[in-house]
């Protein structure tokens, strides 16, 4: 066992079987995660990027000891999360974003207070962490509000307090900022990074499938797919691996039947991926070098597509995604919602 | 060892306040103290009223008293066992907590058994308002110097002891079950009022049922009580007449043993079940 690791998996899968609610015989499976092996060294924020019905949620919730695996195993803080799941939970937390959770007959202060008590934390001493987290979330005004009365973002940080109040060895912060507005999820992001300041021996294992709040906030990225990790490394090392190529985005007029295969038999061309816009369209291109733009532009200029505006820009974790996947992590996302059972 | 009674002892502590504010802020205290009285005189009074036309309102036949604190104190099942098992539903469903309570240093058991206490105190507010009612205004027979008190209170405190143990047994089922949860305290509630001799003794029932309802603990505790309260007027049927007080309490002191074990193993199972289903966090937005 190595002691240096917050979470360790191993060839980690889970598969669920889905029975047919009108013939009880016929059952489904949905393979939700595949041979997943990770390391996470304690003091890591550690992101798992990848679209809707990736594997993310079900991967924290086998760690968080809620779901068993049905191959392979995984610890965390050292405790395997099947056979010592008491020993793990006083070193856990986490946070699910999207939801409204929380009683809402107690005050901000009561469902804190009273989750820091199952926690075991001193009354006074919870009191104190309560005061202070929700003044650094910027939530210290409500502390006697209601928690039905407060809105779905406010609710959202409530619950986040509520994830770091027990100064957890390791937390899971499932989709933290989804369904907050830029703002929020701007102090949620700054909120997390100062806690880890303060706490470097802490980690988090942060799922989104928001490219920047990958980038802005993990030391390492895992990126998932259909249940299978694809790439594990930092932002920067990740997006290095397309540094060697030259990335376009091209405004485009109607693109009069131009798809991204005729770009892509174009020498030099690696991938193209048009996204129809309001009025025109939007060329992603990833290219050999930049030599091979001018034989794009004259394709474009047979077909009476007119450039509105070119820019080359640096590759992004989002890049990095298509690159693995072979499309962007919206159409990944759509096509996981039409294989949900 | 010591800590692990403290985390016992904490969840249960916690859980217990928590329970009482979800039942006693969900409305002011005005409305919350009317319908805590009004809820069970009426039903209650529903079945006076059924009683009153079907025996031509004999009231000081000793069926009446029979009847009425059966019915009376059969309302620690609904809160008891019922208030137990509907945490998990609540926790998960209503305040989609229970993942969280779930990874917390708890012992849920424990939790749950808090969570029926605050269900346990309005269930008694509501037995003592019933059985006032019955003894002021139906002349259900009620001497205090007569009551068994030692008795009383051994029946009740091992009664609702089998209670909580009958509600973890169905809290663990809730734990696995998603769709139509909310029946299963109703359906489990209803089929023991026919089968425990809440109303009727159980000569009434088929002689196939009997048996049933002599493996209910429920059964005896119900007897015990009316015993308690009423003498020998309880006597006046024969169903239980064999068995002398102390045999009825070591019986069901018996069975609350025997479903405290059953919970446990029903927990053990149910958990184990719901962690390899992926069920715990499940919800079904009805």
């Amino acid at each position: 066992m190595n002691t240096d690791l917050a979470i360790e998996t191993h060839n980690l899968g889970r598969i669920y079987t889905i029975r047919n609610r009108r013939e009880r015989r016929v059952r489904r499976e949905i393979v939700a995660l595949q041979d997943v092996n990770l390391q996470i060294p304690r003091g890591e924020l550690f992101g798992l990027l990848g679209p809707n019905g990736a594997g993310k949620t079900t991967l924290i919730k086998i760690l968080t000891t809620l779901l068993a695996p049905t191959s392979g195993w995984a610890r965390v803080a050292g405790y395997d999360v099947v056979r010592e799941p008491q020993k793990i939970r006083p070193r856990i937390n986490m946070v699910s974003g999207g939801e409204s959770s929380g009683y809402g007959l107690l005050t901000v202060r009561e469902n804190l207070w009273m989750f820091a008590q199952f926690y075991g934390l001193p009354s006074r001493e919870a009191n104190r962490r309560i005061e202070e987290l929700l003044r650094r979330i910027g939530l210290e005004d409500r502390i006697h509000t209601k928690s039905s009365d407060l809105s779905t973002g406010l609710r959202q940080k409530m619950n986040i307090v509520r994830g770091f109040l027990t100064d957890p060895e390791i937390l899971f912060l499932d989709e933290p900022t989804l369904g907050l507005d830029v703002n929020a999820a701007r102090d949620v992001r700054r909120f997390v990074r100062e806690w880890l300041d303060v706490h470097p021996d802490r980690t988090v294992l942060l799922t989104t499938h928001y490219m920047v709040e990958a980038d802005e906030l993990c030391d390492r990225v895992a990126i998932i797919n259909q249940g299978q990790v694809l790439a594990c490394d930092s932002p920067e090392n990740l997006k290095r691996r397309l540094e060697r190529d030259a990335l376009f985005e091209i405004e485009i007029t109607s693109p009069n039947g131009l798809t991204g295969a005729i770009l892509e038999a174009i020498p030099g061309v690696r991938r193209a991926l048009l996204t129809e816009t309001n009025g025109g369209a939007r060329l992603d291109l990833t290219l050999v070098a930049d030599s091979a733009l001018p034989d794009v532009i004259s394709v474009l200029t047979e077909r009476s597509v007119r450039v509105r505006h070119l820019t080359k820009r640096e590759p992004t974790l989002e890049d990095v995604f298509v690159e693995l996947v072979g499309k962007p992590m919206a159409e990944a996302e759509k096509r996981e919602d039409e294989d949900e059972p | 060892m010591r800590r692990q009674w403290d985390t016992v002892w904490r969840s249960f502590r916690i859980a217990t306040w928590l329970g009482w504010q979800i039942e006693s802020n969900w409305t002011d205290p005005f409305l919350f103290a009317v319908y805590s009285m009004i809820k069970p005189l009426a039903s209650a009074a529903i079945l006076v009223v059924m009683y009153g036309v079907i025996t031509n309102a004999r009231f000081e036949n000793p069926v009446f008293p029979y009847i009425y604190i059966g019915n009376a104190f059969y309302m620690y099942v609904g809160s008891v066992m019922v208030g137990v098992s509907w945490a998990v539903i609540d926790d998960r469903e209503h305040y989609r907590t229970l993942k969280y309570l779930y990874i917390a240093p708890i012992r849920i058991p424990a939790y749950w058994l808090g969570r029926g206490i605050a269900r346990f105190l309005t269930g008694s507010f509501a037995v003592l308002i019933t059985m006032a009612a019955g003894v002021l205004f139906l002349r259900v027979p009620f001497h205090p110097a007569e009551v068994d008190w030692p008795l009383f209170l051994a029946s009740l405190v091992l009664g609702v002891a089998m209670l909580a143990m009958m509600g973890l047994v169905l809290a663990s089922i809730s734990l696995m079950i998603a769709h139509h949860f909310f029946l299963i305290g109703e359906a489990v509630a209803g089929a023991l009022y026919l089968l425990s001799g809440a109303i009727f003794p159980l000569e009434v029932l088929p002689p196939w049922l009997r048996p049933l309802g002599f493996a209910m603990p429920i059964t005896y505790w119900l007897e015990l009580i009316r015993r308690a309260l009423l003498g020998d007027a309880a006597r006046a049927f024969p169903t239980l007449a064999a068995f002398s007080n102390g045999q009825l309490l070591g019986i069901l002191g018996g069975l609350t043993v025997l479903f405290g074990l059953i919970a446990l193993f029903a927990f053990r199972w149910c958990d184990y079940q719901a962690r390899e289903r992926g069920l715990i966090d499940m919800t079904t937005n009805y």
